[in-house]
């Protein structure tokens, strides 16, 4: 499974990491807080094959999960 | 196209597969306003006023500063400490004097905001703050009125168009259902932005508006772009409908008016604590909703000031009872009463201004004592 992280969520944990044995992106979600406990006070998105998700959703090792950060600036 | 300088002048583009003098007489007729004339606004302007767009709008409130020009890029040092709206205006009209340019020099808010949008028929976001961002977005869906969004941090660029047209689609609520808090993300000021990433992001955001208004190519709709100038990655993704994020976008003109985008996004929890000095002024005046947030049977009883009990887990379904436009919550001890904050804050989305009692009714009695 890919999981890349933009924004300032690269910052915090790289932006590209893995993460094993998660079935699906509430396990997974829950799995990087606690590796990276930085994310934990970050607002994101969640892509899984380049579809933003609203709710919990089912991964595979083929998934690509994406996290991505709202941006101000302008 | 009347006049035969607009031949020469939009030449280039006029003998273009798929452009032509159709796609130019629309550029000619469109109306768009661009809020924001700072990183991404700067060339947004620029190739909107090159390529010929009939009547462009420049809403912005803030002067130029010293630190603005390694980004804005139609400023010079000469312009520092003027208003950006009027200079945009008049740089551009330099540049192409056939269309119209008209400045707003002031913030864009909830009491000017739909009457400006329902002028144009585009708006652009190039704003650089999260309340400005939420109420254009309101305002566009609201108004079923395209928008073309982008937004930038550090060295990463977003964009996306919202169409507002059809029942399917989105629009940035649709992303990023509520605002985030302060601290959540680091605005310009804070991370810093490479000027050269406004600048590209700024074009395909006055590209994506050319197609938009010429019909020609696949304009972003419904999709997110985002574009990372450190290693050229491009990374696309498809957005869909939330279904219960439309009841973020106000009903009515009358319920946006009253929404408060500032508070929405203002983030200090900290603001939104009051202490019993505060406390006792709304009860004595009769001004706020006061709710009991703990479980039925919790002591101390509360018998001092009329309050409503509604517990914390199940206040979410029973919000019809609350009629004041200031609310105030309280729990024992200020902690629970603080997500209660949270929680009415998403339900109202601005339209109530919520406090949390800080150290809860415990430290409330111990002060009455």
């Amino acid at each position: 499974m890919q999981i890349l992280l933009f924004g300032q969520l690269a910052d915090v944990a790289g932006s590209s990491v893995s993460i094993e044995g998660v079935s699906d992106t509430e396990s997974l979600i829950n799995a990087l807080h606690k590796k990276y406990p930085g994310l934990s006070d970050l607002k994101y998105a969640i892509a899984v094959d380049k579809k933003i998700i609203s709710s919990n959703q089912q991964l595979t090792e083929k998934s690509l999960v994406a996290l991505l950060p709202p941006f101000s600036g302008g | 196209m009347n006049n035969s300088n607009s031949y020469e002048r939009y030449h280039r583009q006029l003998i273009l597969p798929k452009f032509g003098e159709a796609a130019q007489q629309k550029l000619l007729n469109a109306r768009v306003l661009v809020v924001g004339a700072g990183g991404l606004g700067c060339p947004i302007l620029q190739y909107l006023t090159a390529a010929g767009v009939g009547t462009i709008g420049i809403v912005d409130d803030d002067t130029v500063q010293l630190n603005n020009l390694q980004r804005q890029v139609l400023y010079s040092v000469n312009d520092l400490g003027l208003p950006k709206a009027d200079r945009a205006s008049s740089i551009l009209n330099q540049l192409n004097s056939e269309i119209q340019i008209l400045p707003f020099n002031q913030r864009l808010t909830n009491e000017n905001a739909l009457r400006l949008f329902e002028e144009f028929q585009i708006i652009v976001d190039a704003s650089d703050n999260f309340p400005t961002r939420y109420l254009i977005n309101d305002s566009c869906a609201f108004l079923k009125k395209p928008l073309v969004f982008g937004a930038i941090s550090q060295y990463e660029g977003q964009l996306s168009i919202f169409r507002n047209e059809t029942a399917n689609d989105v629009n940035y609520r649709d992303l990023f259902p509520q605002p985030p808090k302060d601290g959540e993300v680091l605005s310009c000021a804070e991370g810093g932005v490479l000027g050269v990433l406004a600048g590209i992001i700024g074009t395909m955001m006055a590209n994506e508006t050319i197609k938009l208004i010429t019909g020609i190519g696949s304009p972003l709709i419904n999709r997110l772009l985002t574009f990372n100038s450190l290693n050229n990655q491009f990374y696309e993704l498809s957005l869909s409908v939330r279904p219960e994020c439309r009841s973020l976008i106000p009903k009515t003109a009358g319920e946006f008016e009253k929404r408060d985008y500032e508070w929405l996004c203002s983030s200090q929890l900290t603001n939104k604590e009051i202490d019993a000095g505060t406390f006792n002024n709304f009860i004595a005046n009769e001004q706020a909703d006061v709710i009991d947030v703990r479980e039925p049977n919790e002591l101390p009883e509360v018998n001092e000031f009329s309050n409503m009990k509604i517990p914390l887990l199940t206040l979410a379904g029973n919000t019809s009872g609350i009629k004041s436009n200031t609310v105030v919550t309280f729990c024992q001890t200020g902690k629970r009463s603080i997500q209660a904050v949270q929680i009415l804050d998403t339900i109202f989305n601005g339209s109530k201004r919520i406090y949390s009692l800080k150290g809860g009714i415990l430290e409330w009695k111990k002060q009455k004592q």
